[in-house]
């Protein structure tokens, strides 16, 4: 058995390096495990020409096509929509686009504005000074005066609008419509010894550069310069428990494969809306007979992604194509509720730049825009670098049926049951990707598009896990309470994305990090009575 | 992880080449060039299972080995697949055009620098933030909360 620690966190992605280095201040032993491995900034694929190809295959956001020794697998087959993770320090954050919105105020009382799903125990103002250290942690480029939101105040000027982004504003003025330059989680001057942006345009296969803001960068040099004690290469299997029904540890394999007991006094999940209540459900005991802090049975439901629509336009003019980060513009006009829409919430347009050589080509020939035979070359010309459009990402309500639960058969490499995701897109979700496809097209319309195409739903676009182990101050109609800490084992935290009550329509990863570090925070101020 | 057989790389060479023949007007060779045909070869990787369907798929259109029949049956063959579409023929796309869009002639042809993206990255302009002028005067429109 493993000498005691103080804290043993699961994960090292977006969350569990915030609440490291939160915690690190305290002194205490602090122990994260990692199921991956660090990446090398020399591994990115932008370091060769075969970059999109390696996108394609062993950075490919899909666990299971990517399908890496440090992977898991997951039963996709009854979800409308298939998850896209990353495993390894830095989690999600390594393949993310590095869009970093915060919610809106009224995203955490959908139930009193709106009449659906729930409250949150919190609200804006709440999270607001977490926000705003984790804009200095990460290093956010945008642009203060966004009439979308109240006032913030980013850390370096906006990413370049390029000739993608002005072609689309000139689109979006001419209908009257809001848009704004995107927070955006890439450095785009040198900021706290992270180099700038040079637009490789390739932010979803990792960044070489390292301008990019992934928590391997930023969270865990801090929190490991601090003390914490970071393992990779080791997989938890469960939390255990003691006769006092408090959590004992973890069990996990080690990098030979060898199970090892890490004792400590308290645990804290960080690994995503599928990864926690994985390990929730396989920590049965007689005392936690469905897993562990599951007394509400709601731990795997409410399962929340952002449906994606893409719209998408060809142009005479040229566009940035290749060059440059995809973040670019984006678009909160049809983000608050207007009953007149036949949907409630609402969605972001995030805007995009262009595409490389061989997803265009991949998409032409898909859309059966570029044929086979002597005409390719000619239809591939007319389409390459003269390509951009937008995502519609849409909040997701929570519904319990949308859950994940353990596959009975399917097990990871070291015979760890998987998470099998069932999940149907709502009536609602429907409507509102229906109309962002609809006002999508008229805003290409307007910014000169002669080719309009869309995807009415992103199959393999499940990037963002969210409810599956919810927040809230009734203990029988959610799994943590109001900071974080489990209703049924009080010293179990989350801090992940499981947390979430509702999904709001922007990428979570920059609220995901500003809650762990609101946990962090209230358990420092509550040492002395933490378990109470 | 599989190999194709001899009578499999024949036929993925002639569907390779039938996909993106060489072009003397772009000066672009095929993607049944010895250099890049290697290159799919070499990186077929995880679509290997994917790609051995779709040269039986071929074959059993063809009735025979899909590279041994004559350019129209196989014209008819490739006109038949690729109406049936599927997971086998994003496959072969996919093998095909991520080598073919890498090589250097063909890189070339596009006007793009023979180069991975890093470590000199690229030019974006910053473009014309006037454009931003009406939005800035617009008032403050999120939802206030109770």
């Amino acid at each position: 058995m493993l000498e005691r620690v103080d804290v043993v966190i699961i994960g090292a992605g977006a969350s569990g390096g915030a609440v490291a280095w939160s915690l690190a201040e305290t002194k205490m032993r602090i122990v994260c495990l990692e199921q991956g491995d660090w990446t090398k900034p020399t591994d990115y694929p932008s370091n060769g020409r075969d970059w999109e190809a390696r996108q394609l295959a062993e950075f490919n956001y899909s666990p299971n096509r990517r399908a890496r020794e440090t992977d898991y697998p997951i039963n996709e087959d009854d979800s409308a929509i298939r998850v896209a993770n990353f495993n390894g320090v830095g989690g999600g954050t390594i393949l993310y686009a590095g869009h970093y919105p915060r919610f809106h105020p009224s995203d955490f009382r959908v139930r009193s504005l709106d009449g659906v799903a729930d409250d949150w125990p919190i609200d804006y103002e709440t999270l607001a000074p977490y926000y705003a250290e984790n804009d200095r942690m990460t290093g956010v480029s945008g642009l203060a005066g966004d009439p979308a939101y109240p006032p913030k105040q980013p850390m370096m000027p906006p990413l370049p609008l390029g000739k993608s982004g002005a072609t689309l504003a000139r689109g979006l003025n001419r209908l009257g419509w809001h848009w704004w330059p995107s927070d955006s989680a890439i450095a785009s001057t040198d900021y706290e010894g992270r180099a700038g942006c040079i637009n490789l345009g390739h932010c979803t296969g990792g960044c070489a550069q390292g301008a990019k803001a992934s928590s391997d960068i930023t969270y865990w040099p801090a929190a490991i310069r601090a003390g914490v004690e970071l393992r990779t290469r080791c997989r938890v299997r469960e939390i255990t428990t003691n006769e006092h029904g408090m959590a004992s540890g973890v069990v996990y394999y080690d990098a030979a494969g060898v199970e090892q007991f890490q004792p400590a006094e308290v645990v804290i999940l960080a690994c995503n809306g599928i990864g926690t209540p994985r390990i929730l459900l396989n920590s049965k005991s007689t005392r936690f007979p469905n897993g562990i802090a599951n007394s509400s049975g709601l731990v795997g439901k409410n399962l929340m992604f952002h449906p994606y629509a893409r719209i998408y336009g060809y142009f005479d003019e040229v566009t940035d194509g290749y060059r440059g980060p995809g973040n670019c513009i984006w678009s909160q006009q049809f983000y608050e509720t207007d009953p007149s829409r036949g949907f409630v919430r609402g969605y972001t347009y995030e805007f995009a730049r262009g595409q490389g050589p061989v997803q265009a080509a991949i998409q032409g020939m898909g859309t059966g825009r570029i044929p086979w035979g002597e005409a390719h070359h000619d239809a591939y010309r007319k389409l390459f670098c003269h390509r951009t459009g937008m995502v519609g990402i849409c909040e997701d309500l929570p519904e319990e049926h949308n859950r994940v639960t353990l596959d009975p058969i399917l097990k990871d490499s070291n015979g760890i049951p998987a998470p099998k995701i069932t999940y149907t897109l709502s009536e609602n979700s429907r409507r509102m990707l229906d109309h962002a496809i609809a006002r999508g097209t008229e805003i290409l319309k307007a910014a000169g598009a002669h080719d309009i195409g869309s995807d009415p739903l992103i199959l393999d676009g499940g990037w963002h896990l969210m409810g599956t182990a919810r927040m809230g101050k009734d203990p029988e109609r959610s799994v943590v309470n109001e900071w974080g800490r489990s209703h049924d084992v009080k010293n179990l935290f989350i801090v992940d994305g499981s947390l979430f009550v509702t999904s709001a329509g922007v990428n979570p990863t920059c609220t995901i990090q500003a809650l762990a570090l609101y946990v962090a925070d209230n358990m420092k101020k509550r040492l002395a009575t933490l378990f109470d | 992880m599989q190999n194709l057989t001899d009578d499999e790389t024949r036929s993925l060479r002639c569907v390779a080449g039938m996909m993106i023949p060489a072009s003397a007007a772009h000066a672009v060779p095929g993607a049944d060039d010895d250099t890049i045909f290697a290159d799919i070869v070499a990186g077929i990787g995880r679509d290997m299972a994917h790609v051995k369907q779709a040269l039986h798929r071929l074959d059993h259109l063809a009735g025979d080995t899909f590279a041994d029949r004559d350019l129209a049956t196989r014209l008819t063959d490739i006109g038949t697949f690729q109406k049936d579409g599927g997971v086998e023929l994003a496959a072969l796309n996919r093998i095909v055009v991520q080598c073919y869009y890498r090589d250097d002639r063909v890189m070339r042809s596009l006007g793009m620098d023979v180069r991975p993206p890093f470590p000199k990255g690229f030019e974006v302009e910053q473009g014309d933030w006037s454009l931003l002028d009406p939005v800035r005067a617009r008032p403050a429109f999120y939802r206030r909360t109770p």
